[in-house]
């Protein structure tokens, strides 16, 4: 297990590295950073000053050691519009996207699930057929759709939910969370169904597939030849052999979560990385962007090492391949 | 029979499809006496598992029993409603299936599941039933059961697990087994090693088996009686001695004479011309008479009923007493 960590923990460095060495090159060669800086009418020698002072002109090789170095010590440097510390900008919109995230996550899985077994048990039920349909339609409505067509129901027409903003927040010390106020609670709801419908839609289909497969599983069919309850049949035997699998997907989805929330930021104004990034593309302010590709990153790397973690928790066998490997 | 244990009438498994209904178990009828093993052979699709699922009532959809009853120790079981006939299922019959490899949850500790099922079944605390168990392994030949039960069903190699699943299979104390080529999948040297324990624990218990296999060697060894199934009808039943040195159905014949023995290593085997029919196709009258060698006018015309021939019985007009009027 001990092999196991450390051989993961290497390669998500190796990952980590490569991302970093993009997010350089974008941040060295798209455009020049100087110009980037400087006004218009900055003198020439300004301008060889502020080159010499940024390291811009050492080898590239020391110059990309340095961007790993100051990136490991969080400085992503200053951001060329807002003129502040990136490191600042992205610790303001975290929370704001992780909370939004995770608020996705747990309605497609709380949903997707259940909806999942369901439909993969009774698979001629009506109830299956309206959730596949259903499911069909989340599948196939772009995501800023589902967000306008929820703001015109629940915000225009019925009045009930915000249309956008993230509502009153409460900060935990650098964390301003959105969790422990009503008016942020609120505003959660809309941009974490939007967020959440595609990936809800994923899990329910993917958990049918896999129940249809697992129920025609010799133990399973023994396992009713045993005389046990179907609860115990459905839930305890098929369901859990089905979760490696869905705990794959749900683990790289809550990934593109994270980093694919832009368009659902941007149209409900969630005060959270994907607008900033978006904010940074049109400025091309190309700080932020790197910071963002290499912070998209490690939460990838994290998370699949996490999923890797639990593989091991639900499938036995796994752990014996791990401690031969 | 009214002291047999399991009491099949008539019974029919019928496939709803868009052709029509197709007919794989056709109006197959037998007893089972408390601890009689009732072999049932046959080739692929004679009917045989079908025949078994039928009486635990696991037929998968589409497939249904069209007709015909299904009796257990005098209650008729086949029109049970779920949750009456899952607590028949393992407590009253028990199933065995032919791979021991997939047969049991790979997530699942083999304690927890024999765990599981005998408190689906009896009210006990989770120490007895785990001492019981125990019991039933070292029972069923694990070494160490003790230390063993806590494996997963990966940890053990596959004549291991298919004791497991034996064990699994009794553990509620059933009153019919029914083993579904309990060792088809299994090497051979270890086939005859889970024939004994399945023949010894189910002795010891007074168990009565259905042990469906394709194995003649396995039916000689260890059934009192057999049955012999052909395109989803039972063509020939008997004593097992009877059925196997004196074979009257000419199927049961050609079966018979297909199996390969040392002291008679005389060039080919023997084989039985043509093959099974599909259950789309299966011919008037007697289902074998294209296969036969000895079929007469009558044989493409009427189906025959089990009737009387030595001490066994066989579906074929070659027994026929002139005199009987059939219905």
């Amino acid at each position: 297990m001990l092999a196991f960590t450390i051989r993961r923990l290497f390669e998500a460095l190796v990952v980590m590295l490569t991302v970093a060495l993009l997010a350089f090159v974008l941040f060295r060669y798209v455009g020049d950073p100087v110009s980037q800086m400087v006004g218009q009418d900055t003198s020439l020698e300004d301008r060889t000053r502020l080159r010499l002072e940024l390291g811009l002109d050492d080898p590239v090789y020391i110059q990309f050691a340095r961007f790993v170095g100051n990136a490991v010590r969080f400085d992503f440097g200053i951001s060329y519009q807002v003129k502040q510390p990136v490191t600042r900008l992205i610790a303001e919109r975290m929370p704001a996207t992780i909370e939004l995230a995770l608020a996705a996550a747990l309605f497609a899985v709380a949903l997707g699930i259940p909806m999942g077994v369901y439909t993969g048990i009774h698979r001629d039920s009506w109830l299956s057929k309206l959730f596949l349909t259903v499911s069909l339609i989340g599948i196939s409505l772009p995501t800023f759709l589902i967000g306008i067509l929820l703001i015109y129901i629940f915000a225009v027409w019925l009045n009930v939910l915000p249309s956008f903003g993230r509502g009153d927040t409460i900060p935990i010390g650098f964390w301003r969370t959105g969790l422990l106020t009503a008016s942020g609670l609120k505003a959660l709801v809309l941009p974490a169904i939007t967020l959440g419908l595609f990936q809800m839609t994923l899990v329910t289909r993917l958990v049918r597939s896999e129940m249809l497969e697992v129920l025609r599983t010799d133990y399973i069919k023994f396992a009713r030849a045993r005389g046990l309850p179907e609860r115990a049949i459905n839930f305890g035997h098929a369901l859990r052999n089905t979760l490696v699998p869905v705990i794959t997907v749900i683990g790289l989805q809550l990934g593109s979560i994270i980093a694919f929330a832009i368009i659902t930021e941007t149209v409900f104004q969630w005060p959270g990385m994907g607008l900033m990034f978006i904010q940074a593309v049109q400025h091309a302010d190309i700080p932020v962007m790197a910071a963002y590709l290499l912070l998209v990153a490690f939460l990838f790397v994290l998370i699949n090492f996490i999923v890797d973690l639990i593989y091991v928790r639900i499938d036995p066998r796994i752990r014996i391949l791990r401690r031969g490997a | 029979m009214p002291d047999s244990v399991l009491s099949v009438r008539d019974l029919r498994v019928g496939f709803a499809t868009r052709h029509g209904t197709l007919v794989a178990v056709d109006g197959v009828s037998f007893d089972i006496a408390p601890g009689e093993v009732l072999g049932v052979v046959g080739e692929s699709g004679a009917g045989k598992s079908l025949t078994g699922a039928a009486v635990i009532g696991l037929i998968e959809a589409p497939g249904r029993i069209t007709s015909g009853e299904v009796w257990l120790a005098g209650r008729r079981i086949d029109t049970l409603g779920a949750e009456a006939m899952r607590k028949v299922r393992g407590r009253r019959i028990g199933m065995v299936f032919q791979d021991p490899l997939t047969s049991l949850n790979p997530l699942y500790r083999i304690g927890d599941q024999i765990v599981e099922t005998i408190r689906a079944h009896a009210n006990v605390s989770e120490d007895t039933a785990r001492e019981r168990a125990i019991a039933l392994l070292q029972e069923a030949g694990i070494q160490g059961a003790r230390a063993r039960i806590d494996s997963y069903p990966h940890e053990f190699s596959g004549g291991m697990r298919q004791r497991v699943v034996l064990a699994l299979a009794l553990c509620a104390e059933p009153d019919l087994l029914i083993a579904d080529e309990p060792t088809t999948a299994l090497d051979v040297s270890i086939q005859a090693q889970i024939i004994a324990l399945l023949k010894r624990l189910c002795r010891e218990r007074g168990t009565a088996v259905m042990l469906i296999t394709h194995d003649m060697g396995v039916i000689a060894e260890t059934a009192d009686r057999v049955a012999v199934m052909y395109a989803g009808r039972i063509v020939e039943i008997g004593p097992v001695r009877e059925v196997l040195r004196n074979p009257r159905h000419p199927y049961t014949k050609g079966l018979m004479g297909a199996i390969p023995t040392i002291a008679a290593r005389t060039g080919r085997l023997v084989q039985i011309p043509g093959a099974m029919p599909r259950l789309a196709a299966i011919p008037t009258g007697c289902a074998f008479h294209p296969r036969c060698s000895q079929a007469f006018d009558r044989c493409y015309s009427e189906r025959p009923e089990r009737m009387p021939a030595g001490a066994a019985e066989a579906a074929c007009w070659l027994f026929a007493e002139p005199t009987r009027v059939h219905a």
